[in-house]
């Protein structure tokens, strides 16, 4: 067989749920494959993954896959999954998000998810807009550009998802498109095995409403602009802040040992139980 | 309701007015082994503001927890003296800190500077809620004054018992002068208001 | 010992099992948080203070998926919050408890006084069309009590549970024996047993509820706020929603004996009875008491379970009484149902008080008087 003909048997629920959701040359396809095969390569048994996920395209996500599957409200999969983690410390965490879902709705949960320092991933498929529900702006959505709900155009700044992942204290944050598909994949596996919070923001197309709406193109085209906006985080370091303007940095943004939440808990116990004794 | 004695606290927010309420009610309940409820109610400020403990005493089950006609009321401000004395059963016990309470609408209530005292005695205002407990269990049969020793002890931190014990030993000595002064000008009733309040 | 009715909440909680805890401080419900921050590690459980509410009850859903009992506690500001977590774990039918310490409202309200005024909102505040389980508390050991059923009912029925309580019984302070050895009933889910591969999650069973796997015991499923098919996997067909819907409110409805408690105090020969719960129960027993010694015909009845609403008790009053009297510290939450279910058969007087104090057993007496002249 095939390698990928045995991760879809392996892996997807492919006699229960299948034709998906999304719309041809989606990229959330290719995330998700990405994300299947740094399972598959980590060696994770499927019974100790979840995979949480909040509203819009991205929330519908783990339903295709077999694992411990828990689809939420918008923009709150990362509490679940902090209730998840701290109840059961030895299931594997995995939480997608979209651009809307992560930083919107979501945004205080991210941050706080963040500064915790609870170990899980946060995957954010970031595509510039609500695909979901039409085409509207997102904190995503460029200074400029169009959406249903900016025809006149977007007068908003929007959010760099990764840098704020930065600041607000994840432990690990990188940063990929789905043009780099290989590196996605190198970025997943260093995600998952990352002691602490980690984030992959991963640069996708919404050409059915971002694109169409901005005459951006197929879905072919917006990649290729992917491929040529993309700069890797090394030669970036080499770069002036007006050169990285229309840029994406990807790679590896932060990578840094610090107190793990569960580790840090355990230690809370052992002082309680010390207290209790007394 | 024969055996229903109801109690009221009242003061200003950092007076320990309801830390007051939570011993006296420990006391009762716990060490006394009476039925015991003790509620409260409070403003937003942390400090300041006023404060209003109630413990109900009973032989049996309480149903209602708050006070309706006070058998006690001791209060730590002029404030909630002016507040809360209408309630008061008249027959009831009035208790005032005379450091801050320099109207008292019933002469016959025992007066006592529970602060001063506080302040003089122990450099410490915030036993003055000790003291005034120590004094409350000497004025009323409501509580042992053992069962009140017992309860302060079990509820302050560590390393300030010997001050609460003490604090709770001077309201003590206080209310037992103010019941000797009482006894030496113990007036009948008929006796005219204005020639009472001279004698105090 | 003497214990608060907040802190009794925490202590029934760990005796009940619960061993999960996410909140956000807010009065006057903070206390219960902060006892489980200290208990809860001692007994190897976890405590965590998230950034709202919202994050507080998706958090305690997540571990409730793993296998732990978990609760969250609340007043008013954070209840509305949590309203449409609420409506996930109902959908999603995985247990927990939230305890809503009631104060003053709407909005910021009066943060440190009581009221009553969330009856309804516990019944219909989060969106759709859901059954939903309500108990309440009038004293320091029901507190203690309710929260334990409050725990059995949620893994029983596989829902949400919410404990109403108000600000006077969650900072009353009553003498309350923790006994250990005490026989207490506990309830924990029931967990499949066929292989997984035979595991329908949301099957429909002769009870209405479904064997619950958790996260990691190697049955793989899928769950999600989405109306799903038995298997948990979302659905649009009219054929599987309808069904699904309807076997949500069949757990509970066909189960009212089960979860319905009520106290009856001299309601057999009652002219008039009071129909009252949480504090101002206290006021109605001592108002009951005192009408009596005038020669007075009243009774009590003290609703312990809210929702799904006594239907059965209040008819049972109906038989006896000339009057029904609802004091509430609301404009009228429970006196709308009451009056509901008498269909013009007796008289039902209202008495509300919203003025962040507790209705006073003389205010009940007058009222009394009122409907005898």
């Amino acid at each position: 067989m095939a390698e990928v003909t045995k991760l879809i048997h392996k892996y997807l629920r492919h006699d229960k749920k299948f034709p998906h959701v999304w719309c041809p040359g989606c990229g959330i396809g290719i995330m998700l494959g990405a994300l299947i095969r740094a399972i598959d390569r980590i060696g994770y048994e499927k019974d100790e993954i979840v995979l949480i996920s909040g509203i819009g395209c991205s929330g519908r996500l783990p339903v295709y896959v077999d694992f411990n599957t828990l689809h939420t409200t918008h923009g709150r999969a990362i509490t679940f999954a902090t209730g998840v983690k701290l109840a059961k410390p030895s299931l594997k965490v995995i939480v997608i998000m979209g651009d809307g879902d992560a930083v919107a709705i979501g945004g205080n949960h991210f941050i706080h998810a963040a500064r915790r320092n609870i170990d899980m991933t946060a995957l954010i498929l970031n595509n510039s807009i609500y695909g979901m529900t039409g085409g509207q702006s997102s904190p995503a959505t460029p200074y400029g550009m169009r959406s249903t709900t900016t025809i006149y155009s977007n007068i908003e700044q929007s959010f760099n998802i990764s840098e704020l992942a930065v600041t607000a204290g994840a432990a690990f944050v990188g940063r990929g498109t789905v043009y780099h598909a290989r590196l996605l994949d190198s970025l997943m596996e260093k995600a998952f095995l990352k002691q602490g919070f980690s984030v992959v923001e991963v640069i996708s197309h919404c050409h059915t409403q971002f694109g169409r709406q901005n005459r951006l193109g197929t879905a072919v085209q917006m990649m290729e602009q992917q491929r040529d906006q993309a700069v890797t985080v090394e030669k970036a370091a080499r770069m002036k802040p007006e050169e990285l303007k229309e840029k994406i940095v990807i790679g590896v943004l932060v990578d840094k040992e610090l107190p793990v939440y569960q580790d840090e808990y355990e230690k809370i116990r052992e002082r309680a139980k010390e207290v209790m004794g007394r | 309701m024969g055996s229903r004695y109801e109690i009221r606290l009242g003061g200003s927010g950092g007076q320990g007015i309801i830390l007051m309420g939570i011993i006296l009610a420990e006391a009762v309940g716990v060490y006394d082994h009476k039925f015991v409820a003790q509620t409260q109610s409070y403003g937003p400020e942390a400090r300041g503001g006023s404060s209003k403990s109630e413990v109900i005493v009973s032989d049996e089950e309480i149903d209602y927890p708050k006070a309706m006609k006070p058998d006690l009321l001791l209060v730590m401000n002029q404030k909630s003296c002016d507040d809360f004395f209408p309630d008061l059963d008249p027959e009831g016990l009035l208790i005032v800190d005379s450091t801050f309470v320099t109207q008292v609408p019933n002469p016959r209530a025992f007066q006592i500077p529970f602060t001063r005292i506080a302040r003089e005695k122990f450099k410490r205002e915030m036993v003055a809620n000790i003291v005034a407990l120590g004094a409350l269990s000497q004025l009323t049969p409501i509580v042992s004054s053992k069962a009140v020793e017992a309860a302060v002890l079990a509820r302050v931190p560590r390393g300030t018992e010997k001050l609460n014990r003490d604090a709770l030993k001077a309201g003590m000595a206080a209310a037992m002068r103010a019941k000797k002064e009482r006894l030496k000008v113990e007036i009948p009733p008929e006796i005219p208001k204005e020639d009472l309040l001279d004698s105090y | 010992m003497l214990l608060q009715g907040n802190e009794a909440v925490a202590e029934g909680a760990l005796r009940a099992g619960c061993r999960f805890f996410a909140g956000y401080p807010i009065t006057p419900a903070t206390e219960i948080s902060e006892v489980l921050s200290v208990r809860l590690p001692q007994v190897d459980g976890t405590f965590i203070q998230m950034e709202d509410e919202i994050a507080s009850l998706g958090a305690v859903i997540g571990a409730s998926l793993a296998g732990v009992k978990s609760m969250t506690a609340t007043s008013g500001p954070g209840f509305s919050l949590m309203q449409e977590n609420l409506g996930l774990a109902i959908i999603a039918e995985v247990p927990c408890v939230i305890v809503n310490v009631m104060r003053g409202g709407p909005s910021t309200g009066l943060p440190t006084f009581p009221a009553q005024s969330d009856v309804m909102q516990a019944r219909w505040g989060t969106h759709g069309d859901h059954p939903i389980i309500v108990l309440s508390a009038s004293t320091v050991r029901e507190c203690f009590d309710m929260t334990i059923r409050a725990f059995n009912l949620s893994e029983r029925f596989r829902t949400p549970v919410i404990v109403l309580i108000d600000e006077v019984v969650g900072h009353m302070r009553e003498k309350m024996a923790l006994d250990d050895e005490e026989e207490i009933e506990i309830f924990n889910r029931v967990k499949p047993t066929m292989p997984p591969e035979w595991y329908i999650p949301y099957e429909d069973t002769p009870s209405g509820v479904s064997p619950m796997a958790n996260f990691g015991e190697g049955y793989r499923y899928h769950v999600t706020g989405l109306t799903h098919d038995v298997r948990g996997f979302p659905t649009s067909r009219p054929d599987e929603i309808g069904p699904f819907i309807s076997r949500l409110h069949r757990k509970i409805s066909s189960h009212f004996p089960e979860i319905q408690t009520a106290e009856y105090f001299q309601t057999e020969d009652a002219e008039i009875t009071i129909v009252a719960y949480g504090c101002v129960a206290r006021s109605a027993k001592r108002a009951v008491i005192e009408a009596r010694e005038k020669g007075r015909k009243v009774g009590l009845l003290k609703l312990m379970t809210i929702w799904p609403f006594m239907r059965t008790a209040v008819e049972k009053v109906l038989q006896t009484s000339k009057v029904l009297i609802v004091p509430e510290m609301n404009m009228g939450q429970i006196s709308r149902e009451v009056k509901r279910v008498n269909r013009g058969i007796t008289r039902v007087v209202a008495l509300n008080k919203v003025d962040g104090t507790i209705i006073t057993p003389m205010e009940i007496l007058s009222r009394i008087q009122e409907v005898v002249s």
